[in-house]
């Protein structure tokens, strides 16, 4: 059977949920291949999971030199796997890195790629939505090897254990693949949630969140739920959240099971990173605010009440 | 310092955006266009890394599009950029990323930069790919999502919003960024600027001026295809109801019908 390969998303080592909804997808289009590139010794924390998922071979390539550049060194890595194995296809996660790797890879090989994809067929065909979620493609690749970025949470990911045979491989990356070198990353505190890009529920606030005290409020629901807490561009400018937790067209693109958006007038730039959620929930005491148009249920009130009260409400009926 | 900031032109968001039924195509003849809004601060960008430099560095426009995408680049020289070259061919009408950035590459050849920049995003394509393909392509690091940039002599330096927070990250001259919105505020054109911008020099190239190989692009060459497509419904606006007080439990109640509760 054809082999597939999945590149491993994780965080230093431990495989985000992506990971799993993307080997899922793989074993509908052959047998597949995890590769798991990162700094040294962090595949460790990794092999289990992926072996849960169905990889059947865990390709495993781990040095200074992947960690410490941008995208090129592991471009480098997964186009020689993929001119040395053939595989039918190559699935990526649809983050910022998983679509950059992906289009060097794409020159590399001389290969089509299909970015933010949200559903893969078996024949390898796949749905994009675009516009805003107004009009759905399917796309097939017709050049060189399948390259698909796969958008988080657009199939729920389903265990099936197999033994995941590791296969180290040598690394050994070009002067030219160096050129742009992480110089410091400075990670800002906010942890302790799920990520944004994996989490099944995502609460945001906006500007009507006045404060970053206000804050307090959004994450207390967002814990009550297990959820991911997002914002919009006015509370990330205004200081109030971190600017990673930005949702939208310059920040994060999120397609969770629920949004939830309080305080949010639902600006198209905002809309852009949120419109392919399933459900969409919407707190505003502006009746008239854009992001009504697109919730599936909107409550028109003041934030400052609704809010705890629905926390109150979740943790009561949650038992 | 020579920096050529790449600028598209791109159906206005809130017009209503459709693909044409007979080549599946995005139809950009029957809708209001702009300039892409995260390219202005790419322009902008580039004014003010010329500005402190000082050192009569020269900003190059370069786009490729259709006849009317001339009137994006226009609005880039009426901010304050020096000189454009507008890429434009029959033959190059829906040619995927991948033959863009090589088109974008071949002409960016034949100039002589420093800085490439373009933007993060653009809001028709949304793919977010063009700086890694030009990289790739040119050989040169690329600087993708630049909140900040810092040039020093040979040396640049961003800060690149990642998912815990940010990387600095550095490298030397050739290099490609691109820039999110968090990087400055762009400017307005002035009166003088718009006037002084028809003045400025400009190329139009067709694909045998610039020596791009007529097998590579366009749509027949396309590296995907897109199979069939169709337009949803707008999302149903759902229920909306107002805050008489027990609007915490209104919204409790509606996440327990749908199984979140
Ligand atoms: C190039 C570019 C890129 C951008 N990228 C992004 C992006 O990635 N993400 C993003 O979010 N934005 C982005 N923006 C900004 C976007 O255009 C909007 O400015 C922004 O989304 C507005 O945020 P907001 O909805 O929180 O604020 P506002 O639009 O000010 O809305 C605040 C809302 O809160 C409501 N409100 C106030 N008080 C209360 C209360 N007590 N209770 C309930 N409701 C209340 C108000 O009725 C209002 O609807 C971008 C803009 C540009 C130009
Ligand atoms: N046809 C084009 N002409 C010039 N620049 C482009 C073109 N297409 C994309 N770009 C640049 O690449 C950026 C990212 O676009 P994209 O990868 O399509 O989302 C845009 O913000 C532009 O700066």
């Amino acid at each position: 059977m054809a082999e597939v390969l999945v590149i491993v998303d994780h965080l230093d080592g431990t495989p985000k949920k992506v990971t799993y909804e993307l080997l899922t997808k793989a074993r509908e289009l052959g047998e597949p291949s995890a590769v798991f590139l990162g700094a040294p010794g962090q595949s460790a924390a990794a092999l289990d999971g992926l072996g849960r998922y169905g990889a059947q071979k865990v390709y495993v390539g781990e040095s200074e030199d992947i960690a410490g550049f941008l995208t090129a060194p592991k471009a480098e890595i997964i186009a020689a796997l993929v001119k040395d194995k053939a595989p039918v296809a190559v699935l990526f996660a649809s983050s910022a890195e998983g679509k950059e790797v992906a289009a060097r890879v794409a020159v590399k090989t001389g290969s089509g790629l299909l970015a933010d994809a949200v559903d893969l067929d078996a024949d390898g065909t796949a749905t994009q939505s675009i516009f805003g979620g107004a009009v759905e493609v399917k796309s097939t690749v017709t050049t060189g090897t399948n390259l698909v970025t796969i958008r988080p949470n657009s199939t729920p990911p389903v265990e099936q254990a197999s033994e995941a045979v590791v296969e180290q491989l040598t690394v050994e990356v070009t002067e030219a693949a160096k050129g742009a070198r992480i110089v410091e990353s400075v990670v800002e505190g906010k942890g302790g949630r799920p990520d944004l890009g994996d989490a099944a529920i995502v609460v945001s606030g906006g500007r009507g969140v006045g404060a970053a005290e206000g804050f307090g409020i959004i994450e207390a629901l967002a814990d009550s739920l297990g959820a991911a807490v997002g914002a919009s561009r006015a509370a990330t400018d205004a200081g109030w959240y971190p600017h990673q937790h930005q949702v939208g067209q310059t920040g994060r693109t999120v397609s969770p099971q629920l949004y939830i958006a309080a305080g949010i007038s639902g600006a198209i730039q905002h809309r852009a990173g949120m419109q392919t959620s399933k459900t969409i929930v919407a707190i505003n005491k502006d009746a008239e605010a854009p992001i009504f148009e697109l919730a599936d249920f909107g409550l028109v009130g003041d934030l400052f009440t609704v809010v705890p009260a629905l926390t109150e409400q979740i943790v009561k009926r949650k038992g | 310092m020579n920096i050529v900031v790449l600028v598209k032109q791109v159906p206005d968001t809130w017009a209503e955006r459709k693909l044409q039924d007979d080549d599946k195509t995005l139809d950009r003849a029957s809708v209001d266009v702009v300039m892409n809004e995260i390219d202005e601060y790419a322009v902008e960008e580039a004014l003010r890394i010329k500005e402190s430099a000082g050192d009569g560095s020269e900003i190059t426009v370069l786009t490729m599009g259709p006849d009317r995408a001339v009137e994006t680049i226009r609005k880039a020289l009426a901010m304050g950029a020096d000189k454009a070259v507008h890429l434009s061919d029959e033959a190059l009408h829906g040619s995927c990323a991948l033959q863009t950035s090589y088109a974008l590459a071949t002409v960016l050849g034949t100039l002589d930069y420093d800085l490439v920049i373009c933007g993060s995003e653009s809001t028709d394509a949304r793919l977010s790919i063009m700086a890694p393909l030009l990289a790739e392509r040119l050989g040169v690091p690329q600087l993708s999502g630049a909140r900040k940039v810092t040039v020093s002599d040979k040396t640049v330096r961003i800060e690149r919003q990642t998912e815990s927070g940010y990387d600095v990250i550095e490298a030397a001259t050739p290099t490609v960024i691109s820039v999110v919105e968090k990087i400055n505020e762009p400017r307005y054109p002035s009166f003088k600027g718009i006037m002084a911008a028809k003045k400025k020099p400009l190329t139009t190239l067709t694909i045998a001026d610039a020596g791009i190989a007529p097998d590579q692009v366009g749509l027949a060459a396309a590296t995907s295809s897109v199979e069939s497509f169709s337009t949803r419904p707008p999302r149903q606006a759902g229920q909306i109801v107002k805050d008489e007080g027990d609007g915490g439990s209104r919204v409790a109640d509606f996440l327990a019908s749908q199984k979140f509760l």
